[in-house]
Formats: structure tokens, C-alpha cells, sequence
């Protein structure tokens, strides 16, 4: 069964479609990329997946172990006719619409990185990576207060988690510098780390190489895949460097104009006319012939 | 400037002074040198002349300093600073912080066995302020929520103590726990809805909100007393009264039951004291809650609130917390406040009171707990004692805010991050 599918997903803004019945899914333990020209809706569909743009229509939904998640429900829908005579289905609703959001993705499991990078800034890197553990600290006031023996322990196991990862991404140095000076090298490296940090069993990153020398890139997808192999941790990337897309991923989904045109394994692809076309901006027909 | 290359530094100096000293002149003369006097105008140019000496004093200091090395050095220190306004604290901390911390806390204690009654009551505001500010700090300096409206809250626990007496019979230490409560309550049903929303809206819905509530207790005469107020009782310490005569049946004055003389500042000695306690609490919490779970939510949401709700921090709650939190210490402050008067009424409430706590977090440097302690000791004792310019206060206060935003555009004191100590900290 798939970790994510994602079922006719269109996203509309104001007159732009700017998705168009888009369809795909994700293996579990699988690294997945997503491609397509500037523009053609790579981002939004990110968006949608971790819950930052609710979907016009279509369906999203993660299976993580037998845990069934609709990320689109959790984000709180409209009321419809029905849920006035079906009280259970109302409750369901009101209560998605008062307490659900982007958050709730994020609980399920799905973490992500920004296409321009967002730290807190001006907080220190373990301190991110503390945020970022927030939901499985011990956040009772009184216990914090008094400093009971409870607090600290889960204080402790925050700091061990935290300074894991660091090392993980090779940023133990930094540990106690602030987030806002880090070299952006570094900077892309700890915002994966803080995303790994609520422990996720999907984690999404939108052109994590952007901006990297090669010798980065080269230490990026060496990362990627030990967040796979040792993490366990299924991966779904937006990347424009091609050789990196090709090197690491086990599945493309192809983006043009919101559509999707082509799907398959790196080989497929390679050799699609399609996808040639929608890179080299040649007319459908040269494509074909 | 003006001067020929082979000009001495120190006329040339002079000369460009004399310069800035006759273009204030200039621009003043109009502004400030004509006075309406009944219906003619007359000329009087002291003010302009004033202004155009105090301009030339300055610019020649500038300059003569700017001419040799120990002077350029002072005019760095006094430059706007440049940069984040944060840094990481040193690992370790401040080593004699835990002398200076414990020796501060006493002269708080002894302090006011040394004052007279006026400046008594002068410190309580100010202690009062340090409240509201610090309640204020945490909503717009950790969480970064602008709240124009927090003198509602304050309002609220006011009212709470004064028509608490009046009709349920509420005792001081009952009021207390009541008005936070009331006060959180408050800031809950407001916050709720628009918390979700973009943060302007928040500005604009507290900013109405403290006026709602000023307008309310001014309008509901049957109830609050409208314009006329409502008395507040005194505070008791176990049923001891700090009145002339008890004024419950069975209490007892506290200067008959010590067999001490009565005192009128006796009242304002036990205030101070409750509110020295609470102010000290306050302190302390604040600092723990930055290095709690919720006070880092509460930073990071500041910093950027799409990271956070990407990590899985509901928002909507988070922000909640942090303006409950504010309102609930607000409330506190307003049962000091009502009992420190003996009487509330809505003229204490105005918005300018919001805008003066907002000016004490943002001239403290905003998350600084320091310096909005120092920002509020400053703003409410540095009036009282120039009373003689009392009718300037407003414009000595714009003027030391717009020199602020300039010179210190961060506030008075540099956020420190902390630090932590991990073990193995190499790759
Ligand atoms: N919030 C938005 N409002 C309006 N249009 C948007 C918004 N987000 C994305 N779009 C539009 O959707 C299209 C796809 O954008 P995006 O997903 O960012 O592309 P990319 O594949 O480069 O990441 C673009 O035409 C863009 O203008
Ligand atoms: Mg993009």
C-alpha cells in the first residue's frame, strides 16, 4: 500500500489553474521526486500535501503503518447539506474547522522544507531543532516552572535527539550559533535536521539543493539517502539539478502546467519525449515524431 | 564647508556650526517665534534662539570630537548601534549574577522603610508598570502579537477587585486569583477567533477591544458607577485592616493588633510588599518560561509562523497561551492598581495607557526582561520627578521614542539567546 496518494488534486487561484487533476503516489521507503519547468506547480503541490493550501478538489491521503490520515479533512472543511442531518459527521467537521490546520498534517507525519529557507532566525540551532520536538516534550507549565525531575528528563532527551542530528548533518560546531548566521550551505542542512526532528515518517523538500556548490550536492544526496536507509524515512523531493534527480530517486512524477505528463522510473523518463519537450520548450509535435 | 582648504580644522569647525545653528533658527523662527496673542500676532524668538544654541553646542561638540582619536572613539560608543540585536549568552552565564541577584531582591525589601509616603506611591506605580509590561512583553516582545488594546485587561482587573467588594463582598486576596482568571478569560474570547487571522487584524481588534471596554464601564452607570467610579477597599493580611478603624465587623486594624501607632503609609508598605513578591514571581517565571517548551513556541512562532505550523505547533493555541498568559497578568496588575487608588475609574484606561506599556516593551527591547523592567521604572518614575515640565511629557516622550528607533532601533538591552551546554559538541 502506498504511503501517499494524492487523487485528482486541482488548485485553483482565482482565474490560474494552477493544478490541474494531478495524481500520484509515494512507496513507502521509497525517495520520489517531483520535476517540471519554473512554474508548473511543483511547489503547490507541496503546499497542498502539508496542508498550507487547502486543495480546490481532490483527495490526499497518508497511510503510515496502518494509520490512515485524510490530510485534506484535517484541515477543516465547509460545512455541507448532509452534515446537518448526520451529527457525527458534523461534529467531525466542527471540530476540524475550530482546532484542524496545517498542524494536523505535520502530526501525521509529514514534515517538510521551504523552497527559501525558513529558521527562526534569531534563535539558536539547537534551539530550532527544540521547537521542532515541541509536540513530544513535557509542555505541562508547572512541571516547567518547578523544574521537576520529569521535565528535565524530557528536556534531556530533547537536547540528545537535537545534537543527533546535528551530527547527522555535520552541524555539531554550530550547535550553539544562531540559526540567522549559519553559512546558507549549512542553513539548508539544518532546516532537513529540524524537519527530521519531529520524526516524520514522510518528509518533503522543495529543492533542497538550490543555491549548493557541487561538493554540497554531492554531501546532500549522501545525506538523502541515509535519511532513507538508516531513518527509515520515505523521501519526496522537488529538484531541478537533473543529475541529482537521476543519481538518488526511485520514482519521477513529471509537472507541466499542472498536469501530469509523465511518471515512472529514472530510465523512463530519461527517454520520455514528453518530458524532453516540456525541458527544451520544443512544440509537442517535434516531440512525437 | 564653508571654509577654504587652508582653513584651521577648529574655524572651519566653527563655521559649519554657525551654519546649522542659523538654519535651525531659520526653520524655527516661523514655527515656535510667532506667538497668538489675543487676536494679533506677536514676535518672540526665545524659543528659536534656544533651539539654534543648543543645535550649535551640539554640532560643534561633533565636530571638535570627530578631529582627534579618543574622540572619535566616544562618538562610536554613542552611535546607533548596528547589526541583530541578538546574541548567544556566554556559556556559563554571568558569574556574579548570583551575588547581585539575591542582593537586589533585599534592597527591594528594605527599600521602602527609606521612603516617604509620596515617593511610596510613586515606586508602586512603577512597580505596577513593571507588572503590565512584563504581562505585555510576553504577548508582543516572545509571542509578536502587537496588542494595542492590553489596558482592557488591566480595566477588567480593576473592576474586578472594586465591584467584587462592592456587590459579592471580595476580599484582596480573593480578587486576585479572580482577576487573573476573569482577565484570561477575557483575553480568550478575544483572542480566539482572530488569532487565526493575519497579525494586523489582532492591532486593530484590541485596539477597539480596550476601547469597548473603557466605553462599557463608562456608559454602564447602573452597574460600574460610569464616569463617577467605583471605591476599592483596602487590602487585609489575615483580616488585619490597614485602617484607621475596621471597617468589616470582627476585623481587626493591623496597627491596633502590632500596638504600633496608625500609619497612613502602612497601607502602601503592604502593597508594595505583595507587589515587590509578585513583580519578583513574575520575573522568574518569565525567565524559566523562555526556556520551556511553550516560551521557545512562543519565540519561534515570532521568528516565522509557517516554520512553525510545519512542525506541527497549532498556532492558533500557541498564540492563545501567550495572550492569555499577558491578559492574565494584566488583570493582576489591575487589582494592585485598584487597591493601591482605593477607586477606579474609566479615566484610568485610556488608550494612552496601552501605548505607554507598548513603549515600555519596545524601548526595553522587546523580549528583554531587564530592559523592560528598566524601560518601565523609567517612563513612570523619570515624570514624577520632573513635574515642573509636566505639560511637555508627551512630547519629551515622542521625542525620546523617534531617538530610540534611531540610536537603539532594537531597545535598550541585546536579547541574549541561551546557551547549552551539550556534551560531545564535535562532528
Ligand atoms: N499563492 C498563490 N497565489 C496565486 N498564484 C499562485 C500562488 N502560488 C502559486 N501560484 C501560481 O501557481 C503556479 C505554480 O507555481 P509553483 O507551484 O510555485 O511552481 P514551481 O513548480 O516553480 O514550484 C504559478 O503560475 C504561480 O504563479
Ligand atoms: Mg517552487
Amino acid at each position: 500500500m502506498s504511503l501517499l496518494r494524492v487523487n485528482n488534486l486541482s488548485m485553483r487561484f482565482g482565474g490560474i489553474l494552477a493544478l490541474n487533476q494531478v495524481s500520484f503516489e509515494v512507496q513507502p521507503g521509497s525517495i520520489s521526486a517531483l520535476i517540471g519547468p519554473n512554474g508548473a506547480g511543483k511547489t503547490t503541490v507541496f503546499n497542498c500535501v502539508t496542508g498550507f493550501y487547502k486543495a480546490t478538489e481532490g483527495h490526499i491521503d497518508l497511510d503510515d503503518n496502518g494509520r490512515h490520515t485524510d490530510l485534506v479533512k484535517v484541515l477543516g472543511e465547509r460545512f455541507r447539506v448532509g452534515d446537518f442531518f448526520n451529527p457525527k459527521a458534523f461534529g467531525d467537521r466542527l471540530y476540524y474547522k475550530a482546532l484542524g490546520g496545517s498542524h494536523r498534517v505535520a502530526q501525521a507525519g509529514v514534515a517538510r522544507t521551504f523552497q527559501n529557507i525558513r529558521l527562526f532566525r534569531e534563535m539558536t540551532v539547537l534551539e530550532n531543532l527544540l521547537v521542532a520536538q515541541h509536540n513530544q516534550l513535557d509542555r505541562n507549565i508547572i512541571h516547567g516552572v518547578l523544574n521537576t525531575r520529569r521535565y528535565r528528563r524530557s528536556e534531556k532527551q530533547a537536547l540528545e535527539t537535537a545534537m543527533h542530528w546535528l551530527e547527522i548533518v555535520d552541524l555539531g560546531p554550530d550547535a550553539n550559533r544562531l540559526a540567522g548566521e549559519l553559512p546558507y550551505g549549512h542553513q539548508r542542512r539544518l532546516e532537513i535536521a529540524r524537519s527530521m526532528c519531529t520524526s516524520p515518517c514522510l518528509i518533503c523538500l522543495d529543492e533542497p539543493a538550490a543555491g549548493l556548490n557541487p561538493r554540497e550536492t554531492g554531501e546532500l544526496s549522501r545525506l538523502i539517502r541515509t535519511l532513507r536507509d538508516e531513518h527509515k524515512v520515505t523521501v519526496l523531493l522537488i529538484e531541478h539539478d537533473m543529475g541529482l534527480v537521476m543519481e538518488i530517486s526511485e520514482h519521477i512524477v513529471v509537472l507541466d502546467y499542472g498536469q501530469v505528463i509523465a511518471a515512472g522510473d529514472p530510465k523512463t523518463i530519461e527517454a520520455d519525449p514528453k518530458v524532453l519537450a516540456a525541458y527544451l520548450g520544443t512544440e509537442e509535435e517535434e516531440g512525437h515524431e | 564647508m564653508l571654509g577654504t582648504a587652508h582653513d584651521n580644522p577648529k574655524v572651519a569647525a566653527l563655521k559649519e556650526a554657525l551654519l546649522s545653528a542659523a538654519i535651525t533658527f531659520l526653520v524655527m523662527a516661523p514655527i515656535s517665534g510667532i506667538v497668538l496673542k489675543g487676536y494679533a500676532f506677536e514676535a518672540d524668538f526665545t524659543v528659536p534662539v534656544y533651539a539654534a544654541l543648543i543645535v550649535f553646542v551640539l554640532r560643534l561638540a561633533i565636530l571638535l570630537l570627530e578631529q582627534n582619536e579618543t574622540g572619535r572613539k566616544i562618538l562610536v560608543r554613542l552611535s546607533p548601534s548596528k547589526g541583530g540585536g541578538v546574541t548567544v549568552a556566554k556559556p556559563g552565564g554571568v558569574p556574579w549574577l548570583r551575588f547581585i541577584l539575591p542582593l537586589l531582591f533585599i534592597a527591594g525589601l528594605v527599600l521602602p522603610f527609606f521612603l516617604g509616603k509620596y515617593w511610596l506611591t510613586v515606586v508602586i506605580l512603577a512597580m505596577i508598570y513593571v507588572l503590565l509590561g512584563l504581562g505585555l512583553n510576553i504577548v508582543v516582545g516572545l509571542a509578536g502579537l502587537l496588542d494595542l488594546g492590553f489596558v482592557a485587561f488591566y480595566a477588567v482587573g480593576a473592576y474586578m477587585f472594586a465591584l467584587g467588594s462592592q456587590y459579592w463582598g471580595l476580599g484582596f486576596w480573593t480578587a486576585l486569583p479572580l482577576a487573573a482568571a476573569t482577565a484570561a478569560l477575557f483575553g480568550g474570547m478575544l483572542g480566539f477567533p482572530v488569532l487565526r487571522m493575519h497579525g494586523d487584524y489582532l492591532a486593530i481588534v484590541t485596539l477597539g477591544f480596550g476601547e469597548i471596554i473603557r466605553l462599557v464601564l463608562n456608559n454602564w452607570t447602573s452597574f460600574t458607577g460610569g464616569p463617577n467610579g467605583v471605591s476599592a477597599p483596602n487590602p487585609t493580611l489575615f483580616n488585619l485592616e490597614f485602617s484607621r478603624s475596621a471597617k468589616i465587623e470582627g476585623n481587626i486594624p493591623f496597627h491596633e493588633f502590632f500596638g504600633i501607632p496608625y500609619d497612613s503609609s502602612l497601607k502602601y508598605l503592604f502593597i508594595y510588599m505583595v507587589l515587590f513578591l509578585v513583580v519578583c514571581a513574575m520575573i522568574y517565571f518569565v525567565n524559566r518560561l523562555r526556556l520551556m517548551p511553550m516560551g521557545r513556541a512562543w519565540e519561534a512562532l515570532r521568528e516565522d509562523e509557517i516554520a512553525c505550523r510545519s512542525m506541527g505547533i497549532n498556532h492558533v493555541t500557541v498564540k492563545l497561551s501567550a495572550f492569555m498568559m499577558g491578559a492574565m497578568t494584566g488583570g493582576i496588575g489591575g487589582v494592585f492598581f485598584a487597591a493601591y487608588q482605593g477607586f477606579v475609574n474609566p479615566s484610568s484606561f485610556t488608550f494612552f495607557e496601552s501605548a505607554l506599556i507598548l513603549a515600555i516593551v519596545v524601548l526595553g527591547g522587546m523580549g528583554s526582561v531587564v530592559g523592560v523592567i528598566i524601560a518601565a521604572l523609567v517612563l513612570t518614575i523619570l515624570p514624577e520627578a520632573l513635574r515642573d515640565f509636566a505639560d511637555y511629557r508627551v512630547l519629551i516622550f515622542g521625542i525620546l521614542m523617534v531617538v530610540m528607533m534611531i540610536w537603539k532601533p532594537r531597545g535598550l538591552i541585546r536579547i541574549h539567546r541561551p546557551y547549552f551546554r551539550v556534551k560531545g559538541g564535535k562532528a
